[in-house]
């Protein structure tokens, strides 16, 4: 199988030309959405999901840690964002921090816990901690509202040099929650491919190695698992402004073995659009091939198991090994962007 | 007072005794070698001198300062950098990035989010400095994984070189390698000597009393002899024991 090495950078162009592709799409997706039979809302999942699958990626694809709980985070996140709204201001920048802050701090305390484990105890513990917050969340009525979740959430003006923005319409949600994935897009780039980033890399190929090359393992490992949940717990909030309300099932083990599946199928072990390539193609199926059949779901999973077994690079290393196939990559991974250093 | 020093070190996986009462001293810029038959102790014996496992007894200093109970990353900063029996690279990234990643100008900037790697001239500079020292700088941006068995050992070499050791402990280098690539070892060592304090652990007897300033020979997890090479195969504790007549002769 190939590996996130095997895709690199060959050209500024390939940097920045799928981040021009995804930028024009999202600006101009509340004319084409509907044009193609598809609806406003979609493009507002879709671009929240991408967040979160970007930000879980570098935990999953880059570090190589596999959390099987992170829906957990996703929903800190929706509740901070909720919390913040009914009890402390309405506000979107307040709230979208409370997101951030709130995932961020579950996260450094798991990661407390968990990064000085790897492997399946790694795995199983994200999944125990992230059923505690989920048990907690329907427990802690009081807080959270229990099994009925936080309702009537509003939807917080944007304020920017003075000037108020409604977001309650789905359009203006969407160019919200447009900007921010972008802005995840850029963040993410620039930290996988900087000197944390490549340590990162460099612990899922040889823990032992890393640490004799002089780094403590698990602090990587830490801030890795606490960069992740601050994305997800971005995700979360504006999950919360989407939906109006945050209720248990945003954190349910559900929604972490969603996040693990579309990570899978697009291709995040291989490339850094993976993620992006996975939400795509389960909201496709969800929207598309669920118009057709209602057993849409059961398609999907046979897909996904047909992909592990035959494609495990998922859809990013198909289109890589398609295009290698017709020319157009290169048979070695020559990095252009170093040799012009 | 040795440069690299080892006192009393006592090692023991449950019941099995592996190092026992092991006193050992490295001389700075010299190349020390340590022999002894399969199942010896002398990788268990660089695992704790280089701080994957910690003893049950015994000192290490290096410089005086004692090392002794600290972690691996520790003791690689302090300036102890090694080779694995077994390989142990970054094989998915180019060989380039083993090296850089080794890199105390990369180690320092290990919390810079932002930054780039590969733009950076210097740190390009440097890692090429150290493949040119290991004779790989011309595959600096292969993967690591299209290296041959030999190319892989000299990049090992490479990757414990760019941490810019004080001392530099290779653990059978030649092990796995066919002629021509054990003369291009050696011949990488004796460079390597003029520079480093080399510690290796190897079974390939005329490589290393080739190259060794003084060996130790560990027996049972014991130190049994040591000396110079001219010593030791005057030694008849060592021309007797399980090393062979043969190699030493």
């Amino acid at each position: 199988m190939i590996s996130l090495s095997d895709i690199p950078v060959r050209s500024r162009f390939q940097v920045y030309a799928p981040m021009a592709v995804m930028a024009a799409a999202l600006s101009t997706a509340p004319w084409w959405l509907p044009a193609i039979g598809l609806y406003q809302y979609l493009g507002i999942e879709i671009a929240i999901w991408m967040i979160f699958a970007l930000g879980f990626n570098l935990l999953f694809g880059y570090a190589g840690l596999h959390s099987f709980g992170h829906g957990a985070y996703l929903g800190i996140g929706a509740y901070a964002f909720g919390l913040f709204q009914q009890n402390v201001a309405v506000s979107l920048w307040g709230g979208l921090a409370a997101g951030i802050l709130a995932a961020g701090l579950a996260g450094a305390i798991v990661g407390a816990f968990i990064s000085h484990r790897r492997g399946i105890y790694y795995a199983l513990l994200t999944i125990a901690f992230g059923q505690v917050f989920w048990f907690t969340s329907m427990k802690l009525y009081g807080v959270t509202g229990g099994e009925d979740g936080l309702l009537g959430i509003p939807r917080p003006p944007l304020t920017l040099f003075g000037l108020e923005y409604a977001l309650r319409s789905n359009v203006a949600l969407f160019y919200l929650a447009a900007f921010f994935l972008l802005a995840t897009v850029l963040l993410m780039w620039r930290l996988v491919n900087s000197p944390f980033g490549r340590v990162l890399q460099a612990i899922r190929q040889n823990e032992t190695r890393a640490r004799f090359a002089g780094y403590e393992v698990w602090r990587f490992k830490w801030a890795a698992f606490v960069i992740s949940a601050m994305f997800a717990g971005l995700a979360g909030g504006l999950f919360a402004m989407a939906q109006q309300s945050a209720y248990p099932d945003v954190m349910s083990l559900h929604q972490s073995g969603l996040i693990v599946m579309m990570v899978l199928v697009g291709g995040g072990l291989v490339s850094f659009w993976g993620p992006v390539l996975g939400v795509i193609l389960y909201f496709v199926a969800r929207d598309v091939l669920g118009g057709l059949t209602e057993t849409w779901l059961l398609w999907y999973g046979m897909m996904f198991m047909a992909m592990v077994m035959l494609r495990p690079e998922g859809l990013a290393g198909m289109i890589h090994l398609g295009w290698k196939r017709l020319g157009g990559a290169s048979e070695k991974p020559v990095i252009l962007l170093a040799e012009k250093a | 007072m040795a440069f690299f020093e080892a006192r009393n070190l006592h090692k023991r996986f449950g019941s099995r005794v592996v190092l026992e009462n092991i006193s050992l001293a490295f001389e700075r810029g010299q190349v020390s070698g340590i022999m002894g038959p399969n199942g010896a102790g002398k990788t268990t014996c660089f695992h704790v001198l280089t701080g994957l496992h910690q003893p049950d007894r015994g000192e290490i200093e290096l410089e005086g300062k004692s090392i002794s109970g600290l972690s691996p990353q520790r003791i690689a900063t302090l300036g102890v950098s090694r080779s694995f029996q077994i390989m142990n690279l970054f094989d998915d990234s180019v060989v380039i990035e083993n090296v850089m990643l080794a890199l105390p100008e990369f180690r320092t900037r290990r919390l810079s989010f932002l930054g780039g790697v590969f733009d950076d001239t210097k740190l390009v500079d440097a890692a090429t400095d150290v493949l040119d020292q290991v004779g790989l700088a011309a595959r600096a941006w292969e993967k690591a994984t299209s290296l041959s068995y030999g190319e892989r050992r000299a990049l090992e070499i490479g990757v414990a070189l760019a941490a810019r050791p004080k001392i530099l402990f290779l653990d059978e280098p030649t092990s796995g390698l066919g002629s021509e690539a054990t003369r291009n070892l050696a011949a990488l060592v004796r460079r390597l000597r003029e520079h480093y304090t080399i510690v290796m652990i190897e079974h390939d007897m005329r490589f290393l009393f080739e190259l060794a300033d003084r060996i130790s020979v560990i027996h049972w997890g014991q130190v049994i002899a040591e000396g110079t090479p001219a010593e030791l195969q005057a030694n008849k504790w060592v021309r007797r024991s399980a090393l062979g007549e043969a190699a030493l002769a």
